[in-house]
């Protein structure tokens, strides 16, 4: 049987994205990939991040090589398709998810060859999609699970060892003579040192060298407006680069926003929700667990919206061509500003399938990958609905702007102590003001309603969660 | 707040008569510490006030009278022991280190040593190869003893208290050029707080990372600076050991740019520790190499010309944040 | 003197023989490690000089501090745990053999750089002395440390300022394994240090009782306000410095004559002689002290390690 070719290309993972530098090639011809394998590192102009391939196969050829642009759609590469090459699933050797701690197949099979003779094969799709997304090669990291299998915790041992490491790596140009900290401003102010000359010692690249090659990419601009910088702002330090990449985002959300508000006609609910059994079932919940598996009251919304979107599908999808699109899976959209200003929305994704539990973890996990610039296409283009709280913030209610095309937006504001009357007593209580901002194209109050009501009794039952 | 016009010598006189009068538990001895009035007349007059009993001349026996002192406050005393300079305490190293330093480790907590010896360090004084070294950074290597250096008049009058108040052995190091050093000091000031660094010039440009004698040095050199747009922070690290590395790597990372000054040999020096401790823990936010300005390699000459030669100068500060800049690399 | 009190000089000797023979067996066995120096055929001057201090009297030694230790009344279960490196050793294990430490009976180690000791006890006669206190801080040292300046400094300072410490020479009359004629030029060294203007006599150290008599007169002559004395305390050590020493630089009829001269056996002697030795006296003795070696073994292997997490303690004082 011939194997069917299929070519694996720069993915589109923003709706501003229209082009992307490859940066590293994370498989080489030969490689056997899986489906959600990460194979590859782009940079956008928003962050640098890892592409994962979508079906399984064999890699038969690279296209194109690290540091080189390319628009969106155009081949990085052939694969020959491994099993059936669609429908996901059913890809080839790939056994289902096990449970923890995940044995080496061949490790647990009474009739199997020698248990740890070839741990990574034999490791199940799971942990090679926590190490792919984790960025853990699994070759180097030694199982404690039965018969030497690798498990989760495994992974993520190994995932925080290596986070040093990685983070230099990640560093452009590791060859080239920099300082430390220019390398570092590099990276934040966008700039490609590999075209900075240097003038500290041996042509090393310092700090100035960084910030006179930003100025250089942002002087067109300023001539054509006819202003020239004055002194002081060439010598000014990173609280003018920090402003000038938060400026860079401003206009990638301020496209994005102004879009909407043309667009979408926006309707607002609001309802005020009365927390107080929800904060005392996770304070019961957070003993048993370890501190950083704690449950905080962001989740707790995360779970409710997810269970409103699968009672209230109308608002779980997107309004596409005219017409509303409802989304396959139920994908939370989860604003995450970046250190230095700047915010992206990133999903936890297939969130309808997860309790509340695994979801607080993803919450954290997704947050910090954000953060690191760690991101996956998929999370960065699949959210069917977003939930924006800015109770940390110390609002009270928020009236969000719908993300494009998305069609709702849960808004969470922050927790505070209200007179309340419960069965006409007055007593105080901890309550929160859940918003929603929807599109009226695709919905009518009549549906927002229902959506906020199972979100208020969902938090009034949290056992439920 | 009212000040007086003092000296560094008079006020360290003045902390050690202060410290006699509170405690009684507390006598100074060492060599010529009485009838001579101190080599450095650092206690002219405490003898006359506070009778041989407290004040007491010791023969020319750096280890037995340091351990002694050890011995002393091992029994109940609050000793004030001066070796006459760095160099000759070398006499009563064994003292120091395996004694002083040990004694509360070895006997699992029993018995600490409350201590303070205090000890001239530094050039500049045309003083030659065995007066003039800056040894310190060797002692600030032992753990169990603590290390601090004097550089204002406020640290010269406030810092002794706050070591006899230590229940662990504490090394004061007087940079011998600064005996002299005139200047305006806060009448009230009687104990100062020998945990922190303390930053005597803020700046944004460079750090010069120093202690004790060269203080003066580096402030000058960042004065100069100041007049071509160089902003420099000056850090005056006062303990040497432990050494306060939240207040070095803040800055640092503030600044990104490094340089230590240090009267002492480069070589194995506490330069060379703050320099490692900076790139182990600032490594990204550095924008240049860690510059250092130390003594020459070699023993401290007799001549004026070759003694400045051998120090740190203001112009090799200035050279060395120029280069941790940018200019002139 | 009462037999009664001579019966207790024999019991202290004898712990301190069985303690040490113990010890170098359990160092054979590796439950004991580092370096062991083992107090055998000496036991008479700790006994002697220590019998004559009240128990509130400090007292500085050396590494060979086992038999001193005993002697003062640190208990034997404290000296064995810390032999072992427990927490319940008198030094919670952070010493060993070489640094017994006791604050409370006034037992200032355990100090084995050789002199080193030594200007310790002279500041503690110094602290004494300011303060009007009429204490005796005795100093045990060897014949290797009568070389040393840190000696020659301490008795200097101690006799200027006439202060109340016992220097306590224990001349067994080898350096480690040099001999004295090799390391002295004179060997006389209570007459060497007699120079100093001190006190100064020797003293036969394998007598228990001429131990004891030169250790109350030299006590009486410091707490009368009479400066520090020195005396010269002739013993012999029947082992080798430490374990790890195949005493290639004696002489084995040397060795043979000294033993002779045993301290156990001669007290015995001459309490037989005296007919204040009687029938049983000697065997309940040595029962007693198998006893409490074997209750101090056991104390030392039930003892706790101090944990890892604590290995950075007592570097500085904890403060509160």
């Amino acid at each position: 049987m011939v194997a069917e070719i299929f070519e694996f290309t720069m993915p589109s993972l923003g709706a501003d994205m229209d082009e992307g530098k490859l940066v590293e090639w994370l498989v080489k011809p030969g490689d056997q990939v899986s489906k959600g394998d990460i194979v590859a590192v782009v940079e956008t102009a928003k962050a640098i991040m890892e592409v994962e391939c979508f079906r399984p196969g064999v890699v038969q050829q690279i296209v194109v090589e690290p540091g080189t642009t390319v628009p969106v759609g155009a081949p990085l590469a052939r694969f020959a398709a491994l099993g059936a090459p669609t429908s996901p699933g059913a890809a080839g050797s790939e056994a289902p998810a096990q449970p923890e701690p995940v044995a080496a197949a061949a490790g647990v099979s009474p009739h199997g060859p020698g248990p740890v003779a070839h741990p990574i094969s034999a490791t199940g799709p799971l942990i090679r999609r926590m190490a792919a997304e984790l960025s853990v090669d699994l070759a180097t990291v030694h199982g404690s699970g039965r018969g030497g299998a690798i498990t989760r915790a495994d992974v993520r041992r190994a995932a925080s060892e290596s986070t040093a490491s990685r983070t230099a790596a990640r560093q452009p140009h590791p060859g080239a003579r920099i300082s430390p900290y220019a390398r570092q401003l590099a990276e934040q102010l966008g700039v490609d040192v590999s075209s900075v000359h240097g003038s500290g010692r041996g042509g090393a690249i310092r700090t100035d060298d960084v910030r006179a090659a930003a100025r250089a990419q942002s002087e067109p601009a300023r001539s054509k407006s006819g202003e020239q910088p004055a002194a002081a702002e060439l010598t000014a330090a990173e609280p003018d680069a920090a402003a000038r990449r938060a400026e860079a985002a401003r206009q990638t959300t301020a496209r994005l926003m102004a879009r909407s508000k043309r667009e979408i006609p926006h309707y607002y609910l609001r309802t005020t929700v009365d927390l107080t059994e929800a904060l005392a079932w996770i304070r019961e919940r957070n003993r048993e667990l370890p501190v950083n598996e704690r449950i905080l009251p962001a989740a707790l919304f995360l779970r409710a919206t997810a269970i409103a979107a699968a009672h209230v599908s109308r608002l779980n999808g997107f309004w596409q061509n005219d017409q509303f699109v409802p989304g396959q899976a139920i994908n939370l959209g989860v604003p995450v500003s970046l250190r230095g200003g700047g915010l992206i929305t990133p999903a936890i994704m297939d969130a309808g399938q997860l309790r509340l539990a695994d979801l607080a973890v993803r919450l954290r996990d997704l947050a910090t990958r954000a953060k690191a610039g760690r991101l996956r296409g998929s999370e960065m283009t699949g959210a069917t609905i977003t939930v924006t709280n800015l109770g940390d913030l110390g609002v009270e209610s928020v009236y969000g702007v719908i993300y494009p095309p998305q069609v709702a937006l849960v808004g969470v504001g922050r927790i505070v102590e209200r007179p309340w009357a419960v069965d006409g007593l007055l007593g105080v209580r901890p309550v929160t003001t859940v918003t929603l901002s929807a599109d009226h194209r695709a919905t009518d109050g009549a549906t927002g309603a229902r959506f906020l009501d199972v979100i208020g009794r969902s938090l009034s039952q949290p056992e439920k969660l | 707040m009212s000040t007086i016009e003092t000296t560094y010598r008079e006020a360290m006189r003045a902390a050690i008569r202060d410290a006699l009068i509170r405690d009684d538990r507390v006598f100074l001895m060492g060599e010529d510490v009485g009838r001579y009035g101190g080599c450095f007349a650092v206690s002219l007059g405490l003898l006359e006030e506070f009778g041989s009993d407290r004040v007491r001349d010791t023969p020319l026996s750096e280890s037995a009278f340091v351990g002694a002192g050890i011995g002393a406050a091992l029994g109940g005393m609050r000793p004030i022991v001066e070796i006459m300079t760095v160099n000759f305490s070398m006499l009563a190293l064994d003292q120091v280190v395996n004694n002083a330093a040990t004694l509360l480790h070895m006997s699992g907590g029993q018995l600490n040593v409350p201590i303070v010896i205090r000890m001239t360090t530094g050039a500049g004084r045309q003083l030659a190869a065995q007066h003039s070294h800056s040894l310190e950074g060797w002692y600030a290597h032992i753990p169990g003893i603590r290390i601090v250096v004097p550089a204002t008049l406020e640290d010269a009058r406030g810092m002794l208290w706050t070591a006899l108040a230590d229940p662990d052995p504490v090394l004061i190091f007087e940079p011998g050029a600064l005996y002299p050093m005139k200047g305006q000091l806060d009448e009230s000031v009687r104990e100062v707080d020998i945990d922190r660094a303390a930053i005597r010039r803020p700046g944004r440009d460079a750090t010069v990372i120093t202690y004790g004698a060269t203080l003066g040095t580096s402030l000058a050199a960042a004065d100069a600076l100041a007049g071509e747009g160089i902003d420099v922070e000056v850090i005056d690290l006062r303990t040497l050991r432990p050494l306060d590395d939240a207040t070095l790597l803040d800055s640092v990372t503030r600044t990104h740019r490094a340089v230590v000054v240090d009267e002492g040999w480069r070589t194995g020096s506490i330069s060379a520790e703050i320099s490692a401790r900076i790139t182990e823990q600032a490594f990204y936010d550095l924008d240049a190499p860690v510059e250092r300005v130390c003594s020459a390699e070699v023993p401290m000459p007799y001549p004026k010309h070759l003694e400045d030669a051998a120090l740190p100068q203001q112009v090799d500060v200035v050279a060395a944040v120029r280069r941790s800049i940018g200019d002139g690399g | 003197m009462s037999a009664k009190h001579r019966l207790e000089l024999l019991r202290q000797m004898l712990r301190i023989r069985r303690f040490e023979e113990r010890c170098a067996e359990l160092y054979s066995a590796a439950k004991i490690r580092g370096f062991l120096h083992l107090y055998v055929g000496e036991e008479a001057v700790a006994t002697g000089v220590i019998g004559a201090l009240r128990p509130d009297e400090p007292i500085v030694s050396t590494y060979r501090e086992h038999g001193h230790a005993l002697a003062r009344g640190v208990p034997m279960d404290a000296v064995m745990a810390e032999m072992y490196g427990r927490t319940n050793g008198c030094s919670r294990g952070r010493g060993g053999s070489m640094h017994l430490f006791d604050a409370d009976r006034h037992f200032y180690g355990g100090n084995a750089i050789v002199g080193g000791g030594i200007p310790l006890a002279v500041g503690l006669g110094l602290a004494d002395a300011m303060r009007g206190s009429h204490r005796v801080t005795t100093c045990f040292f060897g014949d290797g440390a009568f070389a040393e300046g840190e000696f020659h400094e301490s008795v200097n300072l101690a006799t200027l300022w006439q202060l109340p410490v016992l220097f306590a020479c224990e001349n067994n009359h080898y350096a480690m394994g040099t001999a004295l004629a090799r390391t002295h030029g004179q060997t006389d060294l209570a007459l060497r240090a007699a120079s100093y203007g001190l006190p100064a006599w020797p003293v036969d150290g394998m007598d228990v009782l001429a131990v004891e008599d030169a250790a109350h007169r030299a006590v009486e002559i410091i707490r009368a306000g009479g400066g520090p004395v020195f005396l010269e305390l002739r013993t012999y050590r029947f082992r080798a410095h430490s374990m790890y020493d195949p005493d290639r630089y004696r002489d084995k009829a040397e060795i043979e004559e000294w033993k002779q001269r045993d301290p156990i056996d001669a007290l015995v002697a001459r309490m037989r002689t005296d007919g204040e030795l009687g029938d049983g006296d000697l065997e309940a003795i040595e029962r007693e002290v198998a006893d409490e070696l074997a209750r101090a073994e056991e104390a030392a292997e039930a003892g706790p390690w101090e944990p890892v997490t604590d290995l950075t303690r007592f570097v500085y004082s904890e403060r509160s």
